[in-house]
Parts: C-alpha cells; sequence; structure tokens
C-alpha cells in the first residue's frame, strides 16, 4: 500500500491531453503538441506530465504550448519559452548542462570504471597461471557437477 | 482489550529481539551451544510476539474499532471485509508492523531452517537480526505505534479512499514487504561473514536462496503495483519512473545483480567482496526505499503523508545500520581471500559485466530519484527528473545487458569459447533480426526503436531455449537421450531458463505495447462511433448505476472489429460523496494477449442539447506480457528456489567443499 495518499491528484489526473475539445486542427501540430506535453511537468500536481493531467494549470499550460505551435514556434524555441516563465524545473529532461554533470555521467562513469576495474584484474593475473593441474581438477568436478 | 494485548505483545518482541542480539552474540563470543540456542528461541517468540500485534491490529481493523486512532484514520465501517483487512497494512503505522512481522519472521526462519550452518556463521546472523528487529521494532513501538487509543471515539472512521479498494493494491503490500525485508537475511549473513572473516563458496550458496526468495516476491509485488496503476489510474500508463516505484525498483536491481554474482562466487570463489557488497547494499535500498516513501522528502502519487520527524528517524535508522555495515565491510572486506581466476571470455567475465551493468542502471534510477533533491540543496535550483532521462540512460544500459545476456550462461567456467557461443546462438540471432524486421515492414507505423526492442525481446526468449538445447544436446543426440539429459537438469537450470525467457517476454510485450498503443477520445452522444485502432466503439446506452457508497453512471459500449461484435465494455464513472472523489472504473477487454481499455469519461454538452460523454478508448497491444513477463520470472525463482531447498534441506551435501 505504497501507492496511498495524495492518491486525489491522481484522480483528477486522467489522460487529459486527448480531450477533443482542446485538440489542434493541424494532426502534424497535434502530434508535436502531444511529444512536448510529456517533456513537461504539471507545477502543482504531485510528479505529473501535463499530457496526463487534468489540473486546470495543466490545461492553461498545454493551451499555451499549442497556441505557441499554432503561432508557428520551433519545438525548441517553445521549450525555451517555457523555462524562461517557470524554470528549469518545468521539463522533465534535465538539461545537458555542467550543473547536471554528474547526473548524466556518473552512470556511464560507473560502467567505465568497472570495465576498467575488470580489464585490470584479468591483465594482472598470467594467462598460464590460468590452467594448473588443481583448476584443471575442479573445472573437470565442476563441469561434471552441472552435466549431472 | 485484544488492542492492549497486541500493544503489548509488540512491546514484548522488542524485548525477544533484545534478548536475541544478546544471546546470539554470547553465543558466539563465549562457543556456547546453549546461549546461541536461547538467542534462536527468542527469535522465535520475537515472531511469535509481532505475529499476536498484527491479528490484534487486524481484529480491530476487522471489527472497525475506531477507539484506536489508526483504524479510525483509515478504515471505516463501510469498507468491504477484504479491504478492511488490508486496511491493517495500509497505514505508515500498520505497514511499519508488517516490516517487523517480516523482519522477525525471516529472522525465525534463519534460526529454525539453517541446520546445515555453521554455528558461529549462524549465531552471528540470528544476532545481526535480532538487532534490526529492536532498531525497527523500536521504531514502530515509541514513533509509529498502531495501538495508540483516542479519548473521543468517533462513530465512523475517516478513509473510504475508493481507489485503494482494489484487490492488486490490497495483496501487494504483503508481496513487497517480504521481498523488501527478506534482503534484511542477506544482510545478516554479510555481516556475520564479515565478523566471521570467511566468504566462501559455502556462504554463497547459504545466500542465495535467501536473495532468490526475497527477488521473487518482489517481482510479484512490483508487478501487482504496477498492474493497478495500470488498470486504476485510467489512462493505459504501468510505469512513471516515480519515486515510489523507483525505491521498490532498486533492490530489485541490486538484488538481481547479488544473485548473479553470488553464483560466481559459489561455483568459483571469485568475487566474494563484492557479492558482500552487495548483499549490504540490496538491504540499504530496501531501507532507503522505505525512508523515502515516508519522509516526505519526494513529490510522488504514491506517497505516505508522514510528519518529517519520524521521517528523520528513518533516516538515522538508515544511516546508522547501513553505515554499520558498511565500516564493517571497509574494515574486513581486504582480508577476504582472492578468488579464482578467469579469462576474459568466461562466465565470470559475462556475469561480472551483468553486474556492472546493473549496478550503473542502479545508478540511474538512484540518480533520477535523488538528483533533484541534491541539486536543490546545493543550488536552490529546482530541477525535473522525469521519463526522458530514464530513457536515455537506463534503456540503453538495459539494452546491452539484454544483448549480452543469452551469452553469458552458454560460455564455460574460467576459459569460454566465445567461436562456440556465437555457433549455437546463431539461430536465435538470425530469427530474432528476422521478427525484428518483419514487425518493421509490416506493423504500421513503422518505428525502428520499438521493432528493435520487439528483436531483443524474441533474443531472450530463443536465447534461454538456445542455452536449454545446449544442456540436452538437442538435435546431436537422439531424442530419447536429449530427454534424458532434460529430466536430469536440476530445477534451477528451468528457473533459470524460465526467469531469462520472463524477461524476454516483458521485454517483448513492453516495447510492443509502447510502440503501437494507439490512443482516441471523443465526446459522444448515445448511438455515437468512437474509432480505435481497428475496434469501432458504439456507445450504446448511459445509465445510472448507484453503489452502496457512490452515485455512478454506467455506459454500455459494443465494440466492434471487422462487423463482429468481440466485447461489451460496461466502463463507469463513479462519484463518492462521502469524500467528494470522482473514479473511472476502466473496462478492459482482454482480446488474445492484447487490451481494449475502455474509459468512461465526464458528461459534456451544451444546455437543452443532447448530453454527450467523454469516452477514451486505447488499444493495448500485447499489454498482457507486460504483467506476464515478471509473473514468468517470478515463477523461474521459486523454481529455482524449491531445487535450492532441497539442496539445503540436505545438510551433508552443503558441507562438501564446492
Amino acid at each position: 500500500m505504497r501507492k496511498l495518499l495524495a492518491i486525489l491528484g491522481a484522480v483528477f489526473c486522467l489522460a487529459a491531453a486527448s480531450d477533443p475539445s482542446e485538440r489542434l486542427g493541424d494532426p502534424g501540430q497535434e502530434a508535436r503538441a502531444r511529444a512536448i506535453f510529456r517533456d513537461v511537468r504539471c507545477l502543482v500536481c504531485q510528479n505529473e506530465s501535463i499530457d496526463d493531467s487534468q489540473a486546470e494549470l495543466a490545461g492553461d499550460l498545454r493551451k499555451l504550448v499549442r497556441d505557441e505551435i499554432k503561432a508557428g514556434r520551433t519545438d525548441a524555441q517553445v521549450r525555451a519559452y517555457l523555462v524562461s516563465r517557470y524554470g528549469e524545473f518545468v521539463l522533465l529532461t534535465p538539461a545537458f548542462s555542467w550543473g547536471n554533470a554528474v547526473l548524466w555521467g556518473a552512470p556511464l562513469a560507473v560502467v567505465l570504471v568497472g570495465v576498467g576495474l575488470l580489464a585490470a584484474s584479468l591483465r594482472k593475473r598470467a594467462p598460464d597461471a590460468l590452467l594448473s593441474a588443481d583448476d584443471d581438477e575442479r573445472l573437470a568436478r565442476l563441469a561434471k557437477e552441472d552435466a549431472g | 482489550m485484544i488492542v492492549e494485548f497486541g500493544a503489548f505483545a509488540l512491546v514484548l518482541a522488542l524485548g525477544f529481539s533484545v534478548g536475541q542480539a544478546i544471546l546470539s552474540g554470547l553465543g558466539r563470543w563465549r562457543r556456547s551451544a546453549i546461549l546461541a540456542g536461547a538467542g534462536e528461541g527468542a527469535a522465535l517468540a520475537a515472531f511469535l510476539g509481532v505475529a499476536m500485534a498484527f491479528f490484534a491490529l487486524m481484529h480491530a481493523f476487522i471489527g472497525s474499532d475506531f477507539s484506536v486512532a489508526n483504524v479510525a484514520a483509515n478504515s471505516h465501517s463501510e469498507k468491504p471485509l477484504l479491504y478492511r483487512v488490508a486496511g491493517t497494512w495500509g497505514s505508515h503505522e500498520g505497514s511499519m508492523l508488517l516490516w517487523c512481522l517480516a523482519l522477525t519472521g525471516f529472522g525465525a526462519s534463519v534460526a529454525g531452517l539453517g541446520r546445515g550452518l555453521p554455528k558461529g556463521l549462524k549465531a552471528l546472523a540470528v544476532m545481526t537480526q535480532g538487532l534490526l528487529g529492536v532498531v525497527f521494532l523500536a521504531y514502530t513501538v515509541f514513533a509509529s505505534n498502531p495501538f495508540v487509543r483516542l479519548i473521543d471515539i468517533p462513530v465512523e472512521g475517516r478513509s473510504l479512499n475508493p481507489l485503494l479498494q482494489d484487490p492488486a493494491l490490497a495483496v501487494h503490500p504483503p508481496f513487497l514487504y517480504a521481498g523488501y525485508v527478506g534482503l534484511s537475511v542477506v544482510f545478516s549473513f554479510a555481516v556475520a561473514a564479515l565478523i566471521e572473516g570467511r566468504v566462501d563458496a559455502a556462504w554463497a550458496r547459504w545466500v542465495r536462496p535467501w536473495a532468490l526468495a526475497a527477488w521473487s516476491l518482489l517481482t510479484i509485488g512490483i508487478m501487482l503495483g504496477s498492474f493497478w496503476a495500470y488498470y486504476e489510474l485510467g489512462w493505459g500508463g504501468w510505469w512513471f519512473w516515480d519515486p515510489v516505484e523507483n525505491a521498490s525498483f532498486m533492490p530489485w536491481l541490486i538484488a538481481a545483480a547479488l544473485l548473479h554474482s553470488a553464483i560466481v562466487t559459489e561455483k568459483r570463489g571469485a568475487l566474494a567482496g563484492w557479492t558482500v557488497f552487495l548483499a549490504l547494499s540490496a538491504f540499504t535500498f530496501s531501507m532507503l526505499g522505505a525512508f523515502l516513501v515516508r519522509s516526505g522528502v519526494l513529490t510522488s502519487v504514491h506517497a505516505f503523508a508522514v510528519d518529517p520527524t519520524r521521517g528523520v528517524l528513518l533516516l538515522m535508522i538508515l544511516g546508522l545500520t547501513a553505515g554499520a555495515g558498511f565500516a564493517l565491510f571497509a574494515w574486513r572486506a581486504p582480508s577476504l581471500a582472492p578468488g579464482g581466476l578467469f579469462a576474459p571470455i568466461s562466465r565470470e567475465s559475462a556475469l561480472v559485466l551483468n553486474n556492472i551493468l546493473l549496478a550503473a542502471a542502479t545508478m540511474t534510477v538512484l540518480l533520477g530519484t535523488l538528483y533533484p533533491l541534491m541539486r536543490e540543496a546545493a543550488t536552490g535550483e529546482a530541477i525535473s527528473v522525469g521519463p526522458p532521462y530514464f530513457n536515455l540512460t537506463f534503456v540503453p544500459l538495459l539494452g546491452a545487458l539484454m544483448l549480452l545476456l543469452p551469452m553469458g550462461p552458454l560460455l564455460a567456467w574460467k576459459r569460454g569459447d566465445a567461436k562456440a557461443v556465437v555457433q549455437r546462438l546463431a539461430f536465435a540471432a538470425v530469427l530474432a533480426l528476422g521478427v525484428g524486421a518483419l514487425v518493421f515492414a509490416l506493423v504500421q507505423p513503422s518505428k525502428a526503436f520499438a521493432s528493435a526492442g520487439v528483436a531483443m525481446g524474441v533474443w531472450l526468449i530463443l536465447g534461454a531455449v538456445a542455452e536449454l538445447f545446449e544442456r540436452t544436446r538437442a538435435f546431436r543426440v537422439s531424442a530419447g537421450e536429449s530427454w534424458r539429459r532434460l529430466t536430469g537438469l536440476p530445477r534451477g537450470a528451468f528457473g533459470m531458463t524460465l526467469a531469462h525467457m520472463g524477461l524476454g517476454v516483458f521485454v517483448l510485450g513492453a516495447c510492443f505495447e509502447t510502440g503501437w498503443k494507439v490512443e482516441a477520445a471523443e465526446t459522444l452522444p448515445v448511438g455515437g462511433m468512437l474509432k480505435v485502432g481497428a475496434y469501432e466503439l458504439t456507445l450504446a446506452e448511459v445509465r445510472g448505476a448507484d453503489g452502496p457508497n457512490y452515485d455512478a453512471e454506467r455506459a454500455t459500449i459494443h465494440a466492434v472489429k471487422a462487423g463482429r461484435e468481440v466485447c461489451t465494455p460496461t466502463p463507469e464513472r463513479r462519484f463518492y460523496p462521502a469524500g467528494g472523489q470522482t473514479t473511472s472504473e476502466v473496462f478492459i477487454c482482454t482480446e488474445g494477449l492484447s487490451h481494449l481499455y475502455v474509459v468512461l469519461g465526464e458528461r459534456r454538452g451544451v444546455v437543452g442539447g443532447p448530453p454527450v460523454w467523454l469516452v477514451r478508448g486505447y488499444w493495448n497491444p500485447l499489454a498482457l506480457l507486460i504483467f506476464l513477463g515478471p509473473v514468468i520470472m517470478a515463477l523461474g525463482g521459486a523454481l529455482s528456489l524449491s531445487d535450492r531447498r532441497l539442496r539445503l534441506g540436505v545438510g551433508r551435501r552443503s558441507e562438501k567443499p564446492a
């Protein structure tokens, strides 16, 4: 029952963006708007994009995005406009900036360090050490165990 | 009276846990079987105490005893029995009691089942489990006591949240908690081994069943939570990278890494330090999850609303427990013996790669969850980390992992033959690529990433089959000989095959559903039609369908495909006057492995005109596989477990040097 309280938020957030009364006439523009919605946080909801949220503010933001797109702005311009109005918080994709270097870099660093350590430990060991009689015997025993 | 009895039993259990820790510790130190035995008895008694407390609370919930603050705040006399029972663990206090029940339950299991264990190791594991019990029971008794009485007894309980009255949601916490807390045993074994200074193949073999059980339970718990979100929240999503979901996903990933590294430690004596590190990390992530959900530091649709002081206490427990564990690790790990040697191309290397990728994947989930907090604390700037971040980091890591996965089990220990593995998997690779290309060509609109994902799913499934073929030498020896080999395989082998296949089934479903789900919404008058993919939904009628505690409108919709009615969805929109909440009762038609998902929205329309309703339809192709995959994975875990338990039960075999 982790998914408890504050579910009120969820009740009012039922995939609002597909509402026909809000839709743009041009399907291409509408598709672009929907793609942007998925990347824009509903600022008053708990943790949802404006694509999902039925909160009033999410509706306002959707209208804002649709109006901008209708006025011929590019996706990048719309995003920049949203950030200038509401700050970086509004975008669900964190920016590729130095401030977020740890966020974007750490997973890659884990992989690189891990592979580096593996490679180093493999190189440190002389290859001829691999086939000692003792190891061979263990290998045979393990193979037998595995097959059984 | 029963409530006071429960409160007393809980305090008694705390006392027994203190006794368990002291007696077991003394038992190890003095090498006294009597003291150690007394510690085991105390572990059992602590479990019985918590169990009594738990059932006393459940009794109060079933009987709607609103003199208990917890019951008054979290239950209602009109709730059906199942949800009154589930209310026991529905609140913060009750769920902590469930946590303690699982914790002492696992402690008692170690005491009762671990007969083949060396006495010193066992006493230390029981001691550590007792210490964990003391910490969490003390927190429950003094800071989150579910048995507190009210002076002004209310006539009726306060909570009847309709969204939470759901079977999947009612049963998923016990699975999740058993999984979370099952990892405490692994933690205790790690601490015990570090104190003893011995991490060997036998240790890994004792730890694996516990890790496997916890992982399987977590798999089911996470799947049930996801399934609940899928059909209850009403927009067809099943995973939101929500902090609370992430909190349960991190221990799962670490447990998965642990399962694999423990194999290396068991079979080859290598990676001992890393396996112990993972064993400590797994329960640390469990505790982190418990803290995140309760502290109020994260914004989530799922979080418990709890005052910050309790969060701080939980953070202190987390810091103390994990800190002690890792300090012990830093002190003792250098003395662990280095393991066996292996070549770059070997099963060991493959499993190390598995661990690196799983660790990096865990890192993305951890950072994605906590980085906004860290950044805001450091610079005051608020940022959001949403699904796009995970798609760009987590997904490629898992992609790499799954690309390598089928090769691992086919590689020999110590020194593998890459060429032979490529030959054995060529068939699976060609078929997977073929299916991917076919999907790309035939399924409209063409989507490269989703097609690649489908190919990946097929690759995993066929890779698992190829491994089974290899073990049985299918098509290379006679059918009878293959059959003999197949029936002779240990259950653990089938367990692994099933678990890997389950992952493939999940990936297949998840990629197909995400790539080709169809969404449509329209305001319809009675008789109006909405097209959802190949289906035509006609709104036949909307009628009042009031329930015991809600008003509702129920639509009857005819879903027609190619001129034939395949299903009659009857979605509802309910209004609960007590809480002023509106909910959607989604209707899901299962067509083969796919879902037609129908939602009735609000009534609209101009004054004087005919009423219209907002109707949403989703075509979620292969959506069933998303939930079936984890079930298969958990079944694989259970199958392996039945094998392991047999091996553990025969104490003599586990004493044999590996």
